[in-house]
């Protein structure tokens, strides 16, 4: 017993992992946190990166999108808009989402369209950062 | 007695319209499969939403937002999801009856779909706004919708918002529910099913306060007209599953009859065009017998 971590991470569109774990990187708002088991009950708010899952000793990673993250002693809990296992992502695709949100961003945009290009940028880095680390 | 002549026309426009409502039915069934599909894979975060939301405000204290503020109720809004199209059996009538309870004169309607405006409309009620949303909803969409709800709520206009949709149960099972939206205070439907909760946190429930990052007001803030949103897209995606089902029912209800028709009525042609030979014959035989 509290030994592992109960993870989940959750997107509108599906349940991408729910596993115990032993330890949760994640990008916070306020900068990056390991969070090990027992770790004081937390809410706080996720930016888009990168999440590093430890699993049995083996590391795997995970880029997400905005969101929240609920820490319990045994529970992490994200809630986020886009999440996408490292394996996963098509490197092409995601610079060439990363190119296209650029362009974007350089015409003149409402607010509204602002966000929503600003956060397709933030998905497709983070899936960029993900998988280059996983290269090297 | 009919002719054989319209009652062959008659079998030909019904088989003219079982064409059309089996196509309709093959449309709806595919559009259904998605609906449902892109409903279910929702609920997993809505869930989990809900599950955060009750144990953090549990532990929040003191904290209050202005979207948390219980006032007495002189003004409601109710947020109507209907459809834009008919021909989906019952599910508007339904939805709308529950609608028309609501006192005329304390609700302000907004609405979202083309038969909730008409019905407002044509019963002369307040509408505040209207909304569309496309066959595949999208998060957008319900922003909208649940930040002009947020506003109102905000400036005061109303007491209290809720939302009336058709809750997806199965293909054959929709039902109209009002779910209420603000002020965010009873957020019920949580604990129990929510997965990886074990007996182990009741020991560190109570005991610890949560701690917030930034700061409560900031999670607070960003948190909630967040949930409000996702709550909306959520409605939107299961009155959309619940259409496309009772279309796909409706019409294959339509088919179904269609066809059973087309039996009967070639029947009856088949007896007749029979009777009209026969008596043919007969005039043939007894106009042959008296001339000989």
């Amino acid at each position: 017993m509290a030994n592992t971590l109960r993870l989940e991470i959750v997107t509108p569109a599906a349940k991408t992992y729910s596993d115990d774990v032993e330890m949760v990187t994640l990008p916070g708002v306020e900068g990056e946190m390991g969070i090990y088991p027992l770790h004081v009950p937390l809410l706080t708010q996720v930016v888009a990166g990168e999440v590093a899952v430890r699993k049995n000793g083996q590391d795997s990673f995970f880029a997400v999108g905005d969101g929240f993250v609920e820490i319990t002693g045994e529970r992490v809990a994200i809630l986020t808009d886009m999440a996408v296992k490292g394996d996963d992502i098509d490197e092409r695709k995601a610079e060439e989402a990363r190119q296209r949100a650029e362009a974007r961003l350089q015409e003149k945009l409402s607010d509204e369209e602002t966000a929503l290009v600003s956060a397709s940028l933030a998905h497709s880095l983070a899936q960029l950062k993900v998988k280059r680390r996983q290269r090297r | 007695m009919a002719s054989t002549r319209d009652l062959r026309r008659r079998i030909k426009s019904i088989k003219n319209t079982s064409q059309i409502t089996k196509a309709m039915q093959m449309v709806a069934a595919s559009k259904m499969r998605k609906a449902q599909q892109s409903a279910l894979a929702g609920r997993p975060y809505a869930t989990l939403m809900n599950a955060v939301l009750a144990e953090v405000t549990h532990h929040a204290g003191e904290f209050s937002n202005p979207l948390m503020e219980v006032r007495e109720i002189k003004k409601r809004a109710l947020i109507i999801i209907s459809t834009d199209k008919g021909l989906c059996g019952g599910l508007n009538s339904n939805l709308l009856r529950e609608a028309g309870r609501l006192d005329k004169n304390t609700t302000i309607y907004i609405t979202a779909g083309r038969k909730g405006s008409q019905f407002i409309a044509r019963t002369k009620r307040q509408l505040a706004a209207e909304f569309t949303y496309k066959d595949t909803p999208l998060f957008s969409e319900a922003r909208a919708i649940s930040k002009f709800a947020q506003e109102m709520f905000l400036k005061g206009e109303v007491d209290r918002v809720e939302v009336l949709f058709t809750n997806f149960i199965s293909t054959l099972n929709q039902k109209p529910e009002v779910r209420s939206l603000l002020p965010i205070g009873e957020i019920k439907g949580v604990q129990a099913e929510v997965e990886g909760e074990g007996r182990g946190t009741d020991l560190l429930r109570g005991a610890t306060e949560f701690l917030f990052e930034p700061g409560a007001e900031h999670v607070f803030g960003a948190l909630l007209p967040h949930y409000l949103n996702f709550q909306v897209y959520q409605f939107l995606l299961e009155a959309k599953a619940s259409e496309h089902s009772a279309r796909m029912v409706a019409m294959k209800n339509a088919t179904d009859n269609a066809k059973q028709l087309i039996k009967d009525l070639s029947l009856e042609y088949n007896k007749l065009r029979q009777a009209n030979i026969t008596k043919e014959l007969l005039e043939i035989t007894s106009a042959a017998m008296s001339m000989g």
